[in-house]
């Protein structure tokens, strides 16, 4: 039998997305229920590329999970140091574990671990291109914050290029009904043109682009604030120009909706300022938790595991 | 001028004009031990001028190859001096280690033994994306 992955958000239906946000749910209203769900199992994480919250939310999932971790955090401490391609890497790994959880600097790395993996394999990032379990994160934030996934006016804002999370959530969103797109950024960052012809055009989705924050701000229900990467440009000029394009601050919340969600992948640099944090429309550290669970529950999908 | 016709062997017509050697490097026809003959802008009441290559020993054409070059060219099989078999194209919904990924940032430039996988994602404008980094490749038309 072929394993179950998470490569793209598309790997999942929509079904089995309501279905992960609905075992979200009841893992954060009863977590006992779930604590030993995957008692006797091994979640390996390869970081081949710094990350604070995705790797430890996946450990701490893992381990609320009654399940086990092992792996490492920076491909230093790993073989790919000596030459080990990722394939080669997998394959080993995937005689001590059960599922991995793999972060790539490159992109199709969890793809290319995924076509000769023995055991699941799910997409924690792969430079920039995609983020599935940020996604699914931001949609039970959502799920949770506006009490529905449907109609809603969507702003993305800052580095539309390069931002993993931005592509995978468009992809997502552009399956619901009833939402407008609109992508805020500069010239030199914008959604990248794949995007807009695959997933929004084919799907005639309106959208707007733009590169006032100010201006759009009045008019959404979700803002999505971005952080300029530093480690995707090969030109650090290009990244010093850019990086301060946007900066949200109490001043420009002033004509936002009472009800505005403001989310952001994290980690932030200074595109949204400390001031902003205590404003209760700043949901962007419940966002952070609400990871935790999410991929509890996608564990427990791709092993093919139910709570007791 | 006469290229004698071919007994047992394979004949690829309605080649767009000047794609014969395109396609002679793609099938990797250098390395036939065989005669191959590479006939330049024949006249074509349908196509004005044409190429056609005649590879005079019967082999396997990769139809994915021919149907990402060009997928108005005809195969025709030729066995005992008849045509046996005529085969028309369509553009390949996978290519597989037939073009490779020009993006710095995929997985495919830094290990390059991965094979190198495209998938047709638009039939009208004939573009296929990279299987890893989602990278576009317009066909040359």
């Amino acid at each position: 039998m072929s394993n179950r992955n998470l490569i793209d958000i598309t790997d999942l239906t929509l079904a089995e997305i309501d279905g992960l946000i609905d075992t979200a749910e009841d893992m954060i209203a009863n977590p006992a229920k779930y604590q030993s769900a995957c008692a006797h199992k091994q979640l390996a994480t390869l970081f081949f590329e710094p990350s604070t919250r995705t790797r430890l939310s996946f450990e701490s999932a893992m381990l609320a999970l009654g399940g086990g971790v092992l792996g490492f955090s920076e491909a230093a401490s790993s073989s790919t140091a000596k030459g080990e391609t990722v394939v080669d890497t997998v394959r080993t790994v995937s005689c001590y574990a059960d599922i991995i959880a793999m972060r790539h600097p490159k992109e199709g790395a969890p793809f290319a671990a995924a076509q000769r993996s023995e055991v699941p394999i799910i997409n924690a990032g792969d430079g920039g291109h995609n983020h599935p379990t940020q996604t699914l994160t931001d949609l039970l934030t959502i799920h949770r914050e506006k009490g529905r996934l449907d109609d809603f006016t969507i702003g993305f804002c800052g580095d539309l290029k390069f931002g993993r999370t931005v592509h995978s959530l468009v992809n997502a969103l552009s399956r619901r009904t009833g939402i407008n797109f609109v992508f805020i950024s500069p010239e030199e960052l914008k959604l990248p043109q794949y995007l807009k012809e695959s997933v929004l055009e084919k799907n005639h989705l309106a959208y707007q682009e733009t590169d006032s924050l100010e201006d759009a701000i009045p008019r959404l229900d979700i803002l999505y604030m971005t952080r300029v990467q530093k480690e995707r440009f090969f030109n650090e000029a290009d990244y010093v120009r850019l990086k301060d394009t946007y900066v949200l601050d109490p001043e420009k919340l002033i004509p936002a909706k009472e009800d505005l969600c403001i989310l952001h992948p994290l980690p932030r640099v200074n595109e949204i300022t400390v001031a902003v944090d205590n404003d209760p429309r700043a949901c962007y550290f419940r966002q952070v938790k609400n990871g935790k669970y999410i991929r509890m529950a996608l564990i427990m999908l791709l092993l093919g595991l139910r709570a007791e | 001028m006469n290229i004698d016709s071919i007994q047992d062997g394979v004949v690829l017509d309605h080649i767009k004009a000047g794609k014969s050697m395109d396609i002679y490097k793609y099938l990797h026809l250098d390395q036939l031990d065989c005669s191959v003959a590479i006939i330049k802008n024949v006249r074509s009441g349908r196509m004005g001028k044409k190429d056609i290559i005649k590879i005079d020993s019967p082999m396997e054409v990769d139809l994915d190859v021919l149907g990402y070059v060009d997928p108005d060219i005809t195969v025709n099989v030729i066995r005992n001096g008849a045509r046996v078999e005529k085969k028309h194209l369509e553009l390949p919904l996978k290519l597989v280690n037939i073009i490779h990924c020009k993006n710095p940032r995929c997985i495919t430039a830094v290990e390059p033994q991965l094979d190198a996988i495209f998938l047709l994602s638009d039939p009208e404008k004939h573009t296929y994306r990279c299987a890893y980094c989602d990278a576009e490749k317009k066909r040359k038309i």
